[in-house]
């Protein structure tokens, strides 16, 4: 297979299509909508890697996994080894090859990219992973021997999955504390299913257990237990990755009609509680005919999807920029554009409409020009007087970002927050103001991305190691 | 999943069930509340905590059959297990010395405040419990509120026992009789919270109310629970669920409990008429009031 192809010729292979459901049958059902490359496609992608030394796409890539070796590793056909290469540095592959946002990071700095298109990193990254679970190659990491000290983790998201993956493994005996009844975060309740398949988190949570990592779900820490109470049990250190899951709101009149959802209740109902399943469950969810979602990074995009697929006619983004300043990944406006959502841009919503039985029937938006840049950066949008207009909604779901959720830092004493709530950590080590307490993920950075969370998760694992083994041991 | 030590109905819809919960038991105060999860496809359900032993590790919910799921609630038998109950979630009631405090609970209401009468009898205030049900087979927790309270008041609305009136009336006579009362804390359906709430603001009697709006996960995650109190919205299941009742807007609570309706109720037809399902016969005969 590895004939020798010169850099030309290497350049010359087009980059490989994911094959993908239909848009006009996908946005019916709620199955995943990428299929995965096929072995051939994958084999042929690996063959564009110009194999750099200088590897711009390894300092591109937030927890610098080694992709051009995980390439070559492709090239032998050796697709679990080049898993486990990327695990050595990022444990949940399958999810971030279908979540990152490849384009801002390792490809974006791809030199075939420069002429090209860049070296399709993710689908490789989700073709490797996907290959060691389904054909049942996932090795269980060689464990330490028992070192006597306990972990507790609170919070069940990337980040902290991620530290209980890697302190299990140095043989630490760890503890996840998860508020809801499912573990995985944003992964379960947020992303949904056509997205992410709830499968494969299940199945990196089911690694983890079987590594030895214990999951205790429906458990709040700060109501059933507080972190100083974990230490008073004999947890010996304390992570904290409890997200950003408190919804903002607009604040405008009519914001609590029935119909107007926050997109983490929108996306609860249908992904955790399985409302998207029909009568299966038993969770209830509102089908809208006519749906807005305000808001344009992919919590918007999902909610926006989601009311598609659950029956709507028209579903809308409304945005009050345009879509170059859009967080969401641009595969995922594609996707959403393909799919037949419509952009309603440079428009912000300036009142509710109900009708008599306090249902949300209209919203009155505004239309926006970008004026001077703001503090982000971006240009920020002023409203164009006199530019009002009404559309008819039934369902309106709020996605314009999460605040941190208190109940942590409300019920520990001395955990030092800045003034969004967030907590404030020693970055090199992820060590909060109170000894033994470490943090990362959303709680610390406010709604960030899965792999950063995930890379949180290794920098403070690897500093609370160090702690445990020469502060604790001793 | 924790295991439910006794469920057995009060009267043929408020059943009352124990759950083994040693570590949620005692951390729990009066007036918070848990999350129920029955089965694997099933809807979370907060139910206040209606009492606690802590010696046993078992926590008490009193329930009403409203729905598929206090429906289903009420097939798991003694010994069996529930999915899920997550707690204790909400802010406890404020327990302070008063001085003269009333209790007020209406129909499922009387499960609530009877640890709250106890809570607040155990800080040294004068506590009147006044307790009422639409007829004498709805009421239930008379022996343990008499226990309690300093006096307890019963009325049923259609006379069949204690005085014949609601809750209301009772707290009027009571407040006009002269007995001087500082605060005043009221539990029940929305209606009957709504109308403690008027009478006592004619009084200018503080006064707590619990709202139940619709809830999933319970930790400010989702803001399904907004109420709107003093004109200001508020997360119930973590700012709450006891406001000021004074300043809470019920219209608005009454509607935001009526989004799902239609769905609930076809929901509830299918389970009734699921001959597999394990219904009591009084259960199986469940209708709507309209
Ligand atoms: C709809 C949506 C779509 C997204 N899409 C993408 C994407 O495509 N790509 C991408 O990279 N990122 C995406 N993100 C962002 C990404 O999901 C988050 O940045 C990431 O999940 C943060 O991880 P975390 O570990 O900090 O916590 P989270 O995933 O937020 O998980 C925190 C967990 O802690 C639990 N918890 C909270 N408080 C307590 C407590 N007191 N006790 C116990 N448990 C508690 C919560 O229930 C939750 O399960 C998306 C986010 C959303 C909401
Ligand atoms: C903090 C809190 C404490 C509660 N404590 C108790 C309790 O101790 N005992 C008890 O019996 N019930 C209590 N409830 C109400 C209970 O949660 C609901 O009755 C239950 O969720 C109904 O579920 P269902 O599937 O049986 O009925 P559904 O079919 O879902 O609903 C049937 C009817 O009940 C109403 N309803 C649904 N959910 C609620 C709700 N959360 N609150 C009020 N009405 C609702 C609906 O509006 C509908 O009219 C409490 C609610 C809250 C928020
Ligand atoms: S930058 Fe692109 S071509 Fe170069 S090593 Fe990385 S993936 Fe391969
Ligand atoms: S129930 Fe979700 S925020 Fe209160």
């Amino acid at each position: 297979m590895i004939k020798k192809l010169k850099p030309k010729e290497r350049m010359k292979i087009p980059r490989a299509i994911m094959p993908e459901q239909d848009p006009q049958v996908r946005n019916r059902n709620f199955d995943e909508v990428p299929c995965g490359l096929t072995e051939e496609q994958a084999l042929t992608e690996a063959m564009r890697c110009l194999d750099c030394p200088k590897q711009p796409c390894v300092a591109g890539c937030p927890v610098e996994v080694d992709i051009p070796g995980f390439i070559n590793l492709i090239l032998e056909k050796d697709f679990a080894g080049a898993a486990r290469r990327i695990k050595a540095t990022n444990s949940l592959p399958a999810i971030c090859g279908r979540v990152c946002p490849q384009e801002e990071q390792c490809e974006q700095v791809c030199i075939v990219g420069k002429k090209h298109k860049p070296v399709a990193i993710g689908h490789l990254e989700r073709f490797v992973a996907d290959y060691e679970r389904d054909n049942d190659l996932v090795q269980l990491p060689e464990i330490a021997p028992p070192t006597g000290l306990k972990v507790a983790i609170v919070g069940s998201g990337p980040s902290g999955l991620t530290v209980a993956g890697d302190l299990v493994k140095l043989g630490h005996d760890v503890t996840i504390f998860e508020a809801l009844h499912k573990p995985g975060g944003v992964l379960v309740y947020g992303i949904p299913e056509f997205r992410l398949p709830k499968a494969i988190v299940q199945a990196e949570c089911d690694v983890l257990a079987q590594m030895g990592v214990k999951f205790q779900n429906s458990t709040v820490i700060g109501k059933l237990d507080t972190v100083d109470e974990l230490f008073e049990q004999g947890f010996d250190a304390v992570f904290i990755g409890t997200g950003a899951g408190l919804p903002n709101f607009m604040g405008i009149e009519g914001e609590n009609l029935i119909g107007i959802y926050s997109a983490n209740e929108y996306l609860t109902r249908s992904n955790l509680m399985g409302a998207f399943k029909g009568e299966e469950t038993d969770t209830p969810i509102i089908h809208g005919n006519n749906v807005a979602v305000l808001g344009g990074g992919n919590t918007a995009m999902d909610s926006v999807r989601t009311g598609l697929r659950l029956g709507a006619e028209n579903a809308y983004i409304v945005y009050r920029r345009s879509e170059v300043e859009m967080p969401a990944r641009i595969e995922e406006i594609h996707h959403a554009k393909a799919e037949g959502i419509q952009f309603h841009l440079l428009t912000n919503p300036i009142r509710f409409i109900g009708d008599e039985n306090g249902k949300v029937k209209a919203m009155e938006l505004i239309k926006m020009e970008l004026g001077e840049p703001d503090a982000s950066g971006r240009r920020r949008p002023v409203p164009i007087e006199g530019s009002n207009y009404i559309m008819e909604v039934d369902l309106v779901v709020v996605a314009i970002g999460n605040s941190s959720n208190p109940l942590v830092q409300a019920t520990t004493p001395g955990l030092d927050t800045n003034k969004w709530g967030n907590i404030t950590v020693n970055e090199e080590t992820m060590e909060t103001s109170r000894k033994g307490v470490y943090a990362g993920g959303d709680i610390v950075t406010g709604g960030a991305t899965v792999i950063l969370a995930a890379g949180a998760g290794k920098v403070a694992a690897r500093a609370m190691h160090k702690y445990l083994m020469e502060e604790i041991k001793k | 999943m924790p295991k439910v030590i006794e469920n057995q109905p009060l009267s043929d819809m408020i059943w009352k069930m124990k759950v083994e919960v040693p570590r949620l038991v005692t951390k729990a105060k009066a007036g918070q509340f848990v999350i129920i999860r029955v089965n694997e496809t099933g809807e979370r359900v907060p139910m206040s905590i209606a009492g606690l032993d802590r010696d046993a590790g078992l926590l008490t919910v009193i329930y009403q059959v409203v729905g598929k799921t206090s429906a289903l609630m009420t097939t798991i038998e003694a010994g069996g297990e529930i999915s899920d109950c997550v707690g204790p979630l909400g802010l406890p009631t404020h327990v302070k010395k008063w001085g003269t405090a009333c209790v007020v609970g209406g129909g499922i209401g009387i499960a609530p405040i009877y640890p709250i009468s106890q809570a607040w009898k155990e800080v040294g205030n004068k506590v009147h419990a006044i307790i009422g049900s639409r007829n004498k087979d709805l009421l239930f927790y008379e022996e343990e509120h008499r226990a309690v309270a300093d006096e307890l008041h019963i009325c049923t609305d259609d006379g069949s026992y204690g005085h014949h009136g609601f809750v209301s009336d009772v707290l009027k006579n009571l407040i006009d009789s002269g007995e001087k009362i500082d605060m005043v804390m009221a539990i029940g359906p929305v209606p009957m919270m709504r109308v403690v709430a008027n009478l006592t603001k004619e009084y200018d009697v503080p006064t707590w109310v619990s709202l139940n709006p619709l809830m999933i996960d319970g930790t400010g995650m989702c803001g399904g629970c907004r109420v709107s109190v003093g004109g200001e919205t508020k997360f119930a299941c973590v700012e709450g669920p006891d406001f000021d009742g004074h300043k809470v807007d019920f219209d608005l609570l009454v509607s935001r409990l009526s989004a799902y309706r239609d769905q609930e109720r076809t929901a509830m037809k299918k389970l009734l008429e699921n001959p597999k399902c394990q219904l009591t016969k009084a259960v199986r005969a469940f209708k709507y009031p309209n």
